[in-house]
């Protein structure tokens, strides 16, 4: 037994070693993404996402550095364990190079510390939590497209300057809803509101209007829903019919595009939303979202067009170096700026912060919509160095102070 | 301002109505439930896929054919009733002499199918739906905003509970359904067709889950998973009230939706848990539910 233990580990170093030297390992670069693809979370990313991903590979031909490009995926159902299993699976067998996290934290904070034991890159894409490059930030992740802090920063400060000081929090009873609430509250305060209480509703509440009824006995100006999906469209719809939003104005700290086109125009409409892309923000972005609209009959939101960017961004790398090796394909990733039609920026050598702008946007009115899709009008541009968290107060084991 | 448990008085009545809105859903779904396990002793888990049908179908008329909510109030539970009929005719009436597990398991795998159909062509982030032009707008009752659509939806609800129950209990129909399920041979034998009157039964049972679909489209985020968060409760309802009982059903919906109310305003987070709660209290002390009969 011991003497297999100590064959598998020699041959084990010697694969190591032997990747090392190769360019290309495998002679294949291989791409995995693991997302919601049949559950809550599978508009905004889940099968749009993966053909975002194809997308941003059909458009290399295919090949980088000369060998071939791999694509697998797989729904990880929104469970930890099923998302570790499988990138574990993904890096033992499969050889894979790079693994893109979708939506759900809890699976992406599982992945990252797989991916930075096999010394791999991890990309997040979907997942919002700031712990990412917080308390749990590793070597081998980048978080690229947004996270709690950047949200709540965009739209709580502007809503504060125009005059929305008094808070009431609409929040759902988990992890997640209780720091998007704990990020806001701490902005708000900051800026001078001040928040009048708060309420918990259970994750997939099936009606939202007593909870309405408390905020609006409250008296304040302003209620922010800290929750997600289908919570946060079933809030808005109820705050609709119930004439709160003639009394309040509704904050949504996390809604897609996705959300919007549900809820409909005229519920959703005035309401502030921060997010890091809109496909109709520039030519660039509107040229490759008619193309992504071609193939899914739909818009792409934020998190799909940062699944396009974030895998070009590796495979230019790899194209650089001539090689997939995990250690060197993050250094040049996060020496080589972003500058594409979702964003422009650098990746934060540090904590794998992907910096860049994001955008607080008002949702039109039915009258002013003109097209499909056609939902938001850009309000304020946030400069990334004000929406992100800055390195002076990072939590990052990482970061040398 | 008169309090009660530290609570203002309006704010409480406020809650109180709004559970008693949640609990006709609650009544008109585990009502047919109870009709379908009383007539044809299947536990049809199917019932909130067919919930979210009736709510797809509402938007989906709307979509492709312009047909208003009203159309939609009687058409998607026809559509959903025949479809109803397909199921039983082919599926489930091989399962009629097996145990009740394997008729729970077969709804269930249909769950899998309609909702995985629905979600592959309509994805997962739900349909919007505006209240009918007729019923926008709020009463104002004094110490709240009651909006029409909710209301309505109370009275539409009280008067097809109060059909069924009427039917089922007082005509010559539902003495022969009833019948039908105790010596199926004799009634058979009295030239009444008894599986086109099981067949029936269970269209008409799913017809009313489509029908309170169609009620919830307006107010509740229309997608494929909206019969999944919804029929675990819904079971529960039926549990307590006592499987098979049809009165049993409604008034347990309704008190449920009052019960569930109270809890949002005391304790917001246990809103969820409270019916599981009530469930397993009233299991304790009765195990057949509170209206059902020990057999």
């Amino acid at each position: 037994m011991k003497l297999k233990n100590i064959a598998m580990a020699a041959l084990a170093a010697c694969g190591f070693a032997g990747a090392a030297q190769a360019q290309i390992s495998g002679d294949v670069v291989r791409i995995g993404m693991l997302t919601d693809m049949s559950s809550v979370y599978a508009d905004i990313d889940g099968a749009g996402g993966v053909e975002a991903v194809k997308m941003a590979i059909a458009d290399m031909k295919g090949m980088v550095a000369g060998k071939k490009i791999e694509f697998v995926y797989a729904d990880h159902q929104n469970k930890a364990d099923v998302a570790s299993a499988k990138a574990r699976e993904w890096f033992d067998t499969q050889g894979l190079d790079l693994l893109i996290g979708g939506t759900n934290s809890g699976t992406a904070l599982a992945m990252a510390t797989i991916a930075a034991e096999k010394h791999k890159p991890f990309i997040v894409i979907g997942a919002g939590s700031a712990r990412l490059t917080n308390e749990a930030c590793t070597p081998y992740s980048i978080h690229y497209a947004y996270d709690t802090v950047a949200l709540a920063r965009g739209t709580v400060n502007p809503m504060v300057k125009a005059g929305g000081k008094s808070w009431y929090f609409l929040t759902a009873d988990y992890a997640f809803g209780a720091s998007l609430q704990a990020d806001a509250s701490e902005v708000l305060q900051k800026a001078g509101g001040k928040v009048l209480g708060a309420v918990k509703h259970p994750l997939n509440a099936s009606d939202f209007s007593s909870f309405l009824l408390q905020a609006q006995g409250s008296g304040a100006q302003i209620l922010g829903l800290a929750n997600a999906g289908g919570d946060t469209i079933n809030s808005i719809k109820a705050a609709n019919e119930f004439g709160i939003t003639k009394s309040m104005k509704l904050a949504g700290l996390l809604m897609f595009i996705n959300d919007v086109h549900s809820v409909g125009l005229k519920a959703a409409e005035g309401m502030y939303v921060t997010d890091s892309w809109y496909w109709n923000q520039t030519p660039e972005a509107r040229a490759w979202s008619r193309r992504f609209f071609e193939k899914m009959k739909r818009m792409p939101s934020s998190l799909q067009a940062a699944d396009y960017s974030a895998v070009t961004h590796y495979l230019q790398a790899v194209e650089a170096l001539k090689t997939d090796d995990g250690e060197k394909v993050m250094a040049k990733m996060k020496a080589t700026p972003v500058n594409d039609f979702y964003s422009k920026g650098m990746i934060r050598k540090e904590d794998g912060r992907f910096v860049h702008d994001m955008f607080l946007m008002q949702v039109k009115s039915q009258k002013d919509s003109t097209e499909p899709w056609d939902y938001y009008k850009p309000v304020t541009r946030i400069p990334g160095d004000e929406a992100f968290t800055k390195l002076a107060d990072s939590k990052c084991p990482l970061v040398k102070k | 301002m008169t309090e009660v448990f530290g609570v203002p008085l309006p704010a409480l009545l406020g809650q109180l109505l709004l559970g008693l809105v949640n609990g006709s859903f609650y009544a008109m779904l585990s009502l047919g439930l109870a009709v379908i396990f009383g007539m044809l002793n299947i536990i049809n888990f199917a019932h909130g896929a067919l919930y979210m049908m009736g709510a797809m179908l509402a938007w989906m008329g709307m979509e492709y054919f312009g047909l208003s909510y009203w159309a939609m109030l009687v058409l998607a539970p026809l559509v959903v009733g025949v479809l109803g009929l397909v199921i039983e005719r082919l599926l489930l009436r091989w399962l009629y002499k097996l145990d009740h597990l394997y008729g729970l398991l077969l709804t269930f795998g249909v769950t899998l199918v309609i909702e995985g159909l629905f979600r592959s062509f309509y994805g997962v982030s739900g349909q919007p739906y505006e209240v009918p032009q007729a019923l926008s707008g709020a009463i104002n009752l004094g110490f709240m905003f009651l909006p029409k659509y909710r209301a309505w939806v109370v009275v539409a609800s009280l008067l097809v509970c109060l059909a069924v129950w009427a039917l089922i209990e007082k005509t010559r129909l539902g003495a022969l359904l009833r019948a039908g399920t105790e010596n199926p041979r004799l009634v058979q034998a009295f030239g009444v067709n008894v599986p086109l009157m099981v067949s029936l039964t269970y269209a008409g049972g799913v017809a009313l889950a489509a029908f309170a679909g169609v009620l919830a489209a307006p107010i509740i985020q229309v997608s494929p998973l909206m019969g999944s968060n919804l029929i675990i409760v819904v079971f529960a309802v039926v549990v307590i009230g006592g499987m098979g009982s049809i009165g049993g059903a409604v008034l347990t919906g309704l008190g449920l939706g009052v019960i569930e109310g109270l809890t949002r305003v005391f304790k917001p987070e246990a809103s969820n848990v409270v019916v599981f709660v009530v469930m397993a209290l009233v299991l304790l002390a009765r195990p057949a539910g509170l209206f059902g009969k020990v057999k």
